[in-house]
C-alpha cells in the first residue's frame, strides 16, 4: 500500500485557488451533525437484517461506519476553517471533503436499498435512514462549494520518527480490525456497504493527500512497515475467536498470494506471459499428496514433510526447465499459447495416470483425499489450542504456516529483484536484444525465472494438500491460472503491496459474495476491462510502470526522480 | 575542431592486432549484404566504418558482434576464433552500442550500467537470496564501477534517472558506460553522433579519445565525414556490402572512388555529401 500515490489527474487538475461560496463551510457542519444524529436513529424498521440497525440511541456496525466518516469529514472541515488550519496547509481538505460525501451518499442510498430489498419495501427504512442520506449529500454538496487550494507538497511533509512510526503501526492496525471486521459480516449486504466504506475511506485519505505521506513515511521506515504488516498479518487469528469459517478463506488467500508472487516473478519481472501457472501449484500438491500418509496415496515412501516440501518444490522446479527449455525459444503471444497448453497436459496427466492408462499415480479424477493433517516437529495441525484465552483451530494452524511461506516467498522475490539477476531480468523485459548483446546470458535467466516461479509455487502446493485434504484434477483448471494472471495485472506487475492486494481482492470477493457466483467472472472482466481503460498499471503501481503508462505526465517524472534521490542520500 | 589528435597518432605506439575479420559474407537470401569483407583493428586504434545507406556497414558490425551468424568468413578477437553468440563475443572482450539506442527504457542509468556489468559477476540466486558475502561484495562492487563509468561519460550527476527521462545525447554516452561495464578491449559504437548537433559531436569525439587513451580499440560506424576524418587512424570504406578502400583518412578523402561511391551515380541518399553532414 506505500506505493500508491494519489491519483494524477487530480494534480493537474488542482488548479488556482478558486473563490468558495460563503454558504458553503456552514452547510459542511449542518451534513455532518444530520450524519451523526441520524446514526443514532433507528434506520430500519425490521431488526433483523443488517445486523439491527432498529434500535435508537444504540448504533450498530453499519451505523458506526457512518458515523466515522461523518468524524473524519468534520476534522477535514475544521482544517479548512478553524483550529485546524495548519493540517489545511498540507492536506487537501476539499478533494477528500468531495469524497467522503459522495462516498457517504452512495453508503447510504444503498443501505436505503438494502433494507427495502431485505425487508419487503421502502417503507421498513425508519427517519434516521433518511436523516442521515439528507446530511451525506449536505456534505458532498458544500465540498463541491468549498474553494479549491494550492497546497504544500506533501511528499516533504515530515513527522518526528516516533510518530511516524506509530502511524503506520496504527495503519496496520485499523487495515487488521476492517479485516476482521469485515470477514466476520455474515451477510452480503453488509459486507458490500463495508466494501464501500473502505472504498470512500480510502479514496478520502488519498485525495487529501494523507497516504502520499504515508507512502513516503512507509519508504524512511521500510523495516517497521514491513514489521508491522507482518504483526498485523499475525495478530489476524487472534480476532476470529476460534471460528475456522473465516480462518479457512484466509488460508487459501494466503495459497493464492504465495503463488502469484512466485509467477510476478516470471511475469512482472522477467515479462514473460505464462498461463499455465496453475500446473506447478498443482505438481507441488500431487507430490506432498502422493507421498503422505493417505490411505490413498500411491506411493509407499513417506518422507518427513520438510523433505517432501524440498521434493514438490523441486518437482516443480523440473517441471519448469522441462517445460521451459524448449518454449523459452518462442516469445510472446507464442508463449503463453504453449504454456496455456502445459498447464491442460499437466491437468489431463493427472486425469488419466489412472492405473487403466499408464501407472497408477493419482487415481485419476477421483484424486488423492483423505490427506492428513501435517505434523511438524510433534505437533499436530488438526489439534485445536488456545493462546492467551483465544482458541486457534486447524486453519489458524496452517495459517501461521503458510504465512511464514508468503514471507520467505516475500523475501526471495524482493531479493532477487535487487540482484544482477533481477536486473537482468528487467533488461530482458525491457529489450532482450539489448540485453543480450551486453552479455545478459537471455536463455538461461529465462529458464531460471520459470524454475525459481514454479518452486516457490510448488512450495506452495505441498502445504495447499493438507491443508486442504485432498488433491484432484478439477483445482488445477486453467481458470485459476488466469485468476493468478488477474491478481498481478489488477494489483501492479513486479510490485510486492499490488500483488498481495491483487489476490487478496480476487480470492476473497467469491468467497464473501457466494450469491454472486453466477455472475463472478463477468464482473471480473468488466473489472479487468476498467482497470486497463482507467489504470492499466495496477492498484499499486511500481513507480516505473506508471511512467510507462503515464508518458507525458512531467510532475510525476520529477517527483520520481526527487524520491530516488532522497532515497539515495538516506543511505 | 583541430586535426592535432590525428597528428600524434604516428607518435602513439601501435600494438597487436586486437581484431581480424577475414572474409566475413552476409547472405540474407538472395541478398549479399556483405561480401568477404577484411578488418584487422590493432590495441589501441579507432578505426572508421564508412559508406553510404544501405552499404552493410551495421549488418557488418552484427556479424562481428555475433548477433548475425555470417554466411562464410572467419572472426578472430585477440588470436582465437570467436563463436557467433554474443554472450561469448561480449566475455572475450567485445561490446557495442546501438544505431537507434538500445537503452532499457524503464530502468534508471546505473541500473543499466550494471545490467553491462553482468557478464563480468558470478552471483547465482541462492547467493542473492541469502545475501551472501559473493553477493555483497559483488554488488557493492558493480554499484562502484557503474558509478564510476558515469562519471566517465560526465553523467555522475544523472545517477537515478529514468533512461528514459535523459536526454538524446545523454542517453547515447549512457550506452557507452553500458558497453564499457563489460570491461571490453575494443568497443564498436553504431553512428554515436547520429542526430547531434555541432557541440555535441564535438563532446562525443573528445569521450571517444579518452575511451581509446584508457587503452581501448574503438571502431566507429559514422556518416559525418569531417568526425570521422579528425578522430580515426584508419577508414574502411564499404559500398554496396563490399570493401571498397581501407587507408588514413587523408588517403580515403581523397580517393576519387569514395567520391563517387557518395555523390557520383545519384542513386544514393543525397545527404551523404563528405563532411556536409550534421
Amino acid at each position: 500500500m506505500t506505493d500508491v500515490e494519489t491519483p494524477v489527474d487530480d494534480v493537474a487538475e488542482a488548479p488556482v485557488a478558486k473563490p468558495g461560496k460563503p454558504i458553503a463551510w456552514p452547510l459542511g457542519l449542518v451534513g455532518v451533525a444530520l450524519v451523526i444524529v441520524g446514526s443514532f436513529l433507528s434506520w430500519s424498521y425490521d431488526g433483523s437484517i443488517l445486523n439491527d440497525l432498529s434500535i435508537n440511541f444504540y448504533p450498530g456496525g453499519l451505523q458506526i461506519l457512518a458515523i466515522i466518516v461523518a468524524v473524519l469529514s468534520l476534522v477535514l472541515l475544521l482544517a479548512e476553517r478553524g483550529p485546524l488550519t495548519k493540517l489545511g496547509t498540507w492536506l487537501d481538505a476539499t478533494l477528500g471533503l468531495r469524497a467522503f460525501g459522495v462516498g457517504l451518499t452512495l453508503y447510504m442510498a444503498l443501505v436505503i436499498v438494502a433494507i427495502s430489498v431485505e425487508s419487503d419495501g421502502l417503507i421498513n427504512v425508519n427517519p434516521g435512514a433518511y436523516v442521515t442520506l439528507v446530511g451525506a449529500a449536505l456534505i458532498a454538496v458544500s465540498a463541491y462549494l468549498l474553494p479549491l487550494h494550492q497546497l504544500r507538497d506533501m511528499s516533504h511533509a515530515r513527522l518526528p520518527d516516533w510518530l511516524e512510526i506509530f502511524l503506520i503501526s496504527a495503519m496496520m492496525a485499523v487495515v487488521l480490525f476492517l479485516a476482521a471486521y469485515a470477514l466476520g459480516l455474515g451477510d452480503a449486504w453488509s459486507f458490500i456497504l463495508c466494501l464501500v466504506f473502505v472504498a470512500t475511506g480510502a479514496t478520502g485519505l488519498f485525495r487529501t493527500g494523507a497516504m502520499t505521506f504515508m507512502s513516503h513515511a512507509g519508504q524512511r521506515h521500510r523495516k517497521v512497515l514491513t514489521l508491522a504488516a507482518f504483526a498485523a498479518a499475525f495478530l489476524f487469528p487472534f480476532t476470529q475467536n476460534g471460528s475456522d469459517a473465516n480462518m479457512s478463506i484466509a488460508g487459501s488467500v494466503l495459497v493464492f498470494s504465495a503463488t502469484a508472487m512466485g509467477l510476478n516473478i516470471v511475469v512482472g519481472l522477467a515479462g514473460l506471459l505464462d498461463l499455465g501457472y496453475i500446473a506447478f501449484l498443482g505438481s507441488g500438491a500431487y507430490v506432498a499428496a502422493t507421498l503422505s500418509t493417505s490411505a490413498f496415496a500411491t506411493i509407499n515412501w513417506k518422507p518427513p514433510f520438510l523433505l517432501v516440501m524440498l521434493i514438490g518444490a523441486g518437482v516443480a522446479a523440473l517441471l519448469g526447465l522441462i517445460i521451459g527449455s524448449p518454449t523459452l525459444r518462442v516469445s510472446g503471444d507464442y508463449l503463453a499459447i504453449v504454456t496455456l497448453g502445459f498447464g491442460e497436459i499437466f491437468r489431463f496427466s493427472m486425469f488419466n495416470l489412472d492405473g487403466n492408462n499408464g501407472p497408477n499415480l493419482t487415481n485419476g479424477p477421483n484424486g488423492i483425499p483423505g490427506i492428513p493433517d501435517l505434523e511438524l516437529f510433534g505437533f499436530n495441525f488438526g489439534d485445536a489450542h488456545t493462546v492467551a484465552g483465544i482458541e486457534l483451530g486447524r486453519f489458524s494452524n496452517y495459517y501461521f504456516l503458510l504465512l511464514l511461506l508468503l514471507g520467505f516467498v516475500i523475501l526471495t522475490f524482493a531479493r532477487l529483484n535487487n540482484s544482477r539477476i533481477g536486473r537482468g531480468w528487467v533488461a530482458i523485459r525491457e529489450d532482450e536484444k539489448a540485453a543480450e548483446a551486453m552479455g545478459v546470458n537471455v536463455f538461461g535467466l529465462k529458464l531460471l525465472a520459470f524454475a525459481v516461479g514454479a518452486f516457490l509455487a510448488g512450495l506452495a502446493g505441498t502445504i495447499k494438500a493438507h491443508q486442504d485434504g485432498a488433491v484432484s484434477p478439477d483445482q488445477f483448471i486453467f481458470l485459476e491460472s488466469a485468476f493468478l494472471l488477474a491478481a498481478i495485472v489488477l494489483g501492479g506487475m513486479g510490485t510486492i503491496a499490488g500483488v498481495l492486494l491483487g489476490a487478496t481482492i480476487l480470492k476473497l470477493l467469491p468467497e464473501k459474495l457466494r450469491f454472486f457466483s453466477e455472475y463472478r467472472l463477468f464482473l471480473f472482466g468488466i473489472l479487468l476491462v476498467l482497470m486497463m481503460r482507467f489504470r492499466p498499471e495496477g492498484l499499486v503501481a511500481s513507480k516505473r510502470r506508471q511512467l510507462e503508462f503515464h508518458e507525458e505526465d512531467e510532475a510525476l517524472a520529477v517527483e520520481v526522480e526527487e524520491e530516488r534521490l532522497a532515497v539515495e542520500e538516506a543511505k | 575542431m583541430t586535426v592535432t589528435d590525428t597528428q600524434n597518432t604516428a607518435e602513439r605506439s601501435i600494438g597487436a592486432p586486437v581484431l581480424e575479420a577475414s572474409g566475413v559474407t552476409m547472405r540474407f537470401g538472395g541478398l549479399l549484404a556483405v561480401n568477404d569483407v577484411d578488418l584487422t583493428v590493432r590495441e589501441g586504434e579507432i578505426v572508421g566504418l564508412i559508406g553510404p545507406n544501405g552499404a552493410g556497414k551495421t549488418t557488418f558490425f552484427n556479424c562481428l558482434t555475433g548477433l548475425y551468424k555470417p554466411t562464410s568468413g572467419q572472426v578472430r578477437f585477440s588470436g582465437t576464433p570467436l563463436p557467433p553468440k554474443p554472450r561469448a563475443v561480449v566475455r572475450a572482450g567485445m561490446a557495442r552500442t546501438f544505431q537507434n539506442i538500445r537503452l532499457f527504457a524503464n530502468m534508471t542509468a546505473l541500473e543499466n550500467v550494471m545490467v553491462g556489468r553482468y557478464c563480468r559477476t558470478s552471483s547465482g540466486a541462492l547467493t542473492s537470496v541469502l545475501h551472501g558475502p559473493k553477493f555483497r561484495r559483488e554488488e557493492a562492487a558493480s554499484r562502484a564501477r557503474a558509478q564510476e563509468l558515469l562519471d566517465f561519460v560526465g553523467l555522475g550527476r544523472f545517477t537515478e534517472h529514468l533512461a528514459r527521462n535523459m536526454p538524446y545525447g545523454d542517453q547515447r554516452r549512457l550506452e557507452i558506460a553500458r558497453a564499457l561495464a563489460t570491461d571490453p578491449k575494443l568497443i564498436l559504437l553504431d553512428e554515436p553522433t547520429a542526430g547531434m548537433n555541432p557541440q555535441e559531436t564535438r563532446q562525443a569525439s573528445d569521450l571517444i579519445f579518452k575511451i581509446r587513451d584508457s587503452g581501448l580499440s574503438v571502431v566507429v560506424i559514422e556518416h559525418d565525414m569531417r568526425f570521422i576524418f579528425n578522430l580515426c587512424d584508419r577508414v574502411l570504406c564499404l559500398v554496396r556490402g563490399e570493401a571498397l578502400i581501407e587507408g588514413t583518412p587523408d588517403e580515403v578523402q581523397s580517393d576519387p572512388r569514395v567520391i563517387e561511391a557518395y555523390i557520383g551515380t545519384g542513386e544514393d541518399e543525397e545527404d551523404d555529401v563528405p563532411g556536409g553532414e550534421v
